[in-house]
């Protein structure tokens, strides 16, 4: 299946990335080499066939054997760009509101 | 003659730590002190390390533990308070982790020495270790080859002497397959035997740390030093972790697969040589050969970029400028932040996966694609499961070529991803795998074969791994390895 610019350019807004207009066509083309490979998929007899999430696991821990340890607000926000008092500063998220 | 300590086994260095003839220090700069520092220059195996680090790091190791003294390069993609960890990623910059990864505290804790960082494809996307931001690994045994990938630099480093033993991570053979392509073993456990935490999420379903060394008993060893459970992974397995000392004891009634009709086509006539040569290795070592046919990798492939995709897509949307890395300095707004921090940040690999995970988890598309992956994993689980009814293991190709040339590849995703055909069933399954190397071709270059088996066979497999080291002869198995260790010639 082929996808065009439109639909780069849908899936970049989503994937929050921007892909220089020039870059388009060639994104375009490899995305959409990609997904006719995969449709070999289709070929695939998948009656009865659950879907797999994840990889089986013989017995997962539970919630109360997990370990509590957390890291303490200096050292999860030590490689933050900007921070204020173990808080992370980001620019405004809601414009035009006045105080 | 005595061989220098960079030659050593990782099993010998830590006997020679353990009686005092040798001390941490000593053992761990050996790569460093020996012709390691000139090779190091051309193959680029390492991005982040230091004397004074690796010093401190000698000075506290355990004197008594089964890796005491070992020098161990670690992908950067696993969390190291000692070195950044950046995933060979712009949008990581500088990164230092408040934590190590359980992996790398087991390490530590068996006596083996950090020694720094080692190059590989952005985020563990990539099969050639192009795609890095401080630049390619070079494949050792030609320079103008690439290493394999995503783990390119532990595997070039085990191979060129630099140390004995290195981790990498492997989400659809970035261990197996560099492994292969710089004649190294590489061993990617089942599912949830190693800890995950502390290794940088790409598709967390699938992603399992591995381990590189020259011996199949310093596999063992590592294995066995890292392998259990994990209070910080809820993912990781809390059966008996399998014991692996029996790792030279022969192959006597064990039965191999066969499954022929995957190297018909599209596998390169040495590769191919080679995996007769280990069956009849095998044969002669008292193993039993169980032909069949098995379901081409290409299934698994396009089942692999879309499940690995669509989690790469999800995990890797932490990376957005705020809480650590890389910060565009061009943003007015939070939504403005995100895009520019992401499109400055990563790669061209990296964009185009989190493109097509996006793509296959979006409205509209979920059922046609990610739904559908999710199903064909569930009818390739169950091929190996049905084939492993037959056979203790299966013997079949790490990569359908050997090592491929810088740039051949890089504009292609699609001929890169087909480089992953043999090794990403055994992600999809979550069952183990085994590189092991099988000599040179007349050029020069490595070749290897990978066993695949059921969950929790890494016995059976490294007892394969050790019967092909010997070339099928029983009478060496117990014998020191490192007596069979010739140094190949490199260029």
């Amino acid at each position: 299946m082929s996808i065009d610019k439109a639909e780069v350019a849908r899936i970049a807004e989503l994937s929050r990335l921007e892909i220089p207009a020039g870059d388009m066509d060639k994104v375009a083309a490899q995305l959409s080499s990609v997904l006719d490979f995969v449709a070999t998929l289709n070929q695939l007899d998948l009656e009865g066939c659950a879907p797999t999430a994840f990889a089986p696991s013989d017995a997962p821990l539970r919630a109360d054997e997990r370990d509590g340890r957390r890291l303490t607000p200096e050292s999860a926000t030590a490689a933050a760009p900007e921070t204020e008092a173990y808080f992370f500063l980001v620019p405004p998220i809601v414009e035009n509101v006045n105080p | 003659m005595t061989s220098p300590l960079w030659q050593h086994s990782a099993a010998k260095l830590a006997a020679l730590v353990r009686t005092g003839t040798a001390t941490p220090q000593t053992a761990a700069e050996s790569g460093w002190d020996g012709p390691g520092a000139a090779w190091e220059t051309d193959v680029h195996a390492v991005v982040h390390t230091d004397r004074e680090a690796r010093h401190a790091a000698a000075a506290s190791a355990d004197r008594g533990g089964p890796l005491a003294g070992v020098p161990v390069l670690v992908k950067d993609n696993l969390c190291t308070t000692d070195y950044p960890t950046t995933c060979c990623s712009r949008i990581l910059a500088g990164y230092h982790a408040p934590y190590d990864a359980t992996v790398i505290s087991r390490l530590r804790a068996a006596g083996a020495v950090v020694v720094g960082k080692g190059n590989m494809d952005e985020f563990a996307m990539g099969s050639s270790t192009e795609h890095s931001c401080y630049g390619p690994t070079r494949n050792p045994y030609d320079l103008a080859r690439v290493p394999g990938g995503s783990s390119g630099g532990p595997a070039a480093a085990v191979a060129y002497g630099l140390v004995p033993v290195s981790l990498g991570s492997d989400t659809g053979g970035s261990v197996r397959q560099p492994a292969a392509f710089c004649g190294v073993y590489g061993l990617k456990p089942t599912y949830g035997r190693f800890s995950r935490y502390g290794l940088v999420a790409f598709g967390s379903s699938l992603d399992q740390v591995g381990v590189f060394a020259r011996h199949a008993g310093d596999v063992a060893t590592t294995f066995a030093a890292l392998a259990g459970p994990d209070p910080f992974d809820a993912t990781s397995r809390t059966s008996p972790v399998p014991d692996v000392s029996g790792w030279d004891s022969g192959v006597k009634g064990l039965r191999f697969g066969w499954p022929a009709n995957l190297w018909q086509a599209g596998v390169e006539p040495v590769l191919v040589d080679a995996l007769e040569r280990s069956a009849v290795a095998l044969e002669r070592a008292g193993a039993t050969r169980v032909p069949f046919e098995f379901l081409p990798g290409e299934y698994g492939v396009a089942a692999y970029y879309l499940v690995a995709t669509a989690e790469a897509s999800s995990n890797l949307a932490r990376f957005d400028g705020v809480r650590y890395g890389h910060r565009s300095a061009d943003a007015d707004d939070v939504r403005a932040l995100y895009t520019h921090t992401r499109s400055e940040g990563f790669g061209v690999e990296v964009q185009r996966r989190i493109l097509l995970g996006t793509y296959a988890l979006s409205s509209g598309y979920y059922d046609a694609y990610y739904l559908k992956a999710q199903q064909a994993r569930t009818r390739i689980r169950h091929e190996y499961e049905a084939a492993f009814t037959r056979c203790d293991f299966m013997l079949l190709p790490a990569a359908p070529s050997i090592a491929f040339r810088l740039g051949e590849k890089i504009d292609d995703p699609l001929a890169m991803y087909l480089s992953d055909v043999f090794t990403i069933g055994a992600n999809l399954a979550g069952i183990p795998g085994l590189t092991v190397p099988t000599g040179l071709t007349a050029t020069g270059l490595p070749t290897a074969v990978q066993l695949l088996g059921p969950e929790d066979s890494e016995a059976h497999l490294l007892r394969a791994g050790r019967a092909l080291e010997v070339g099928g002869d029983v009478t060496r198995l117990s014998r020191d390895h490192e007596v069979e260790f010739a140094w190949p010639t490199k260029r």
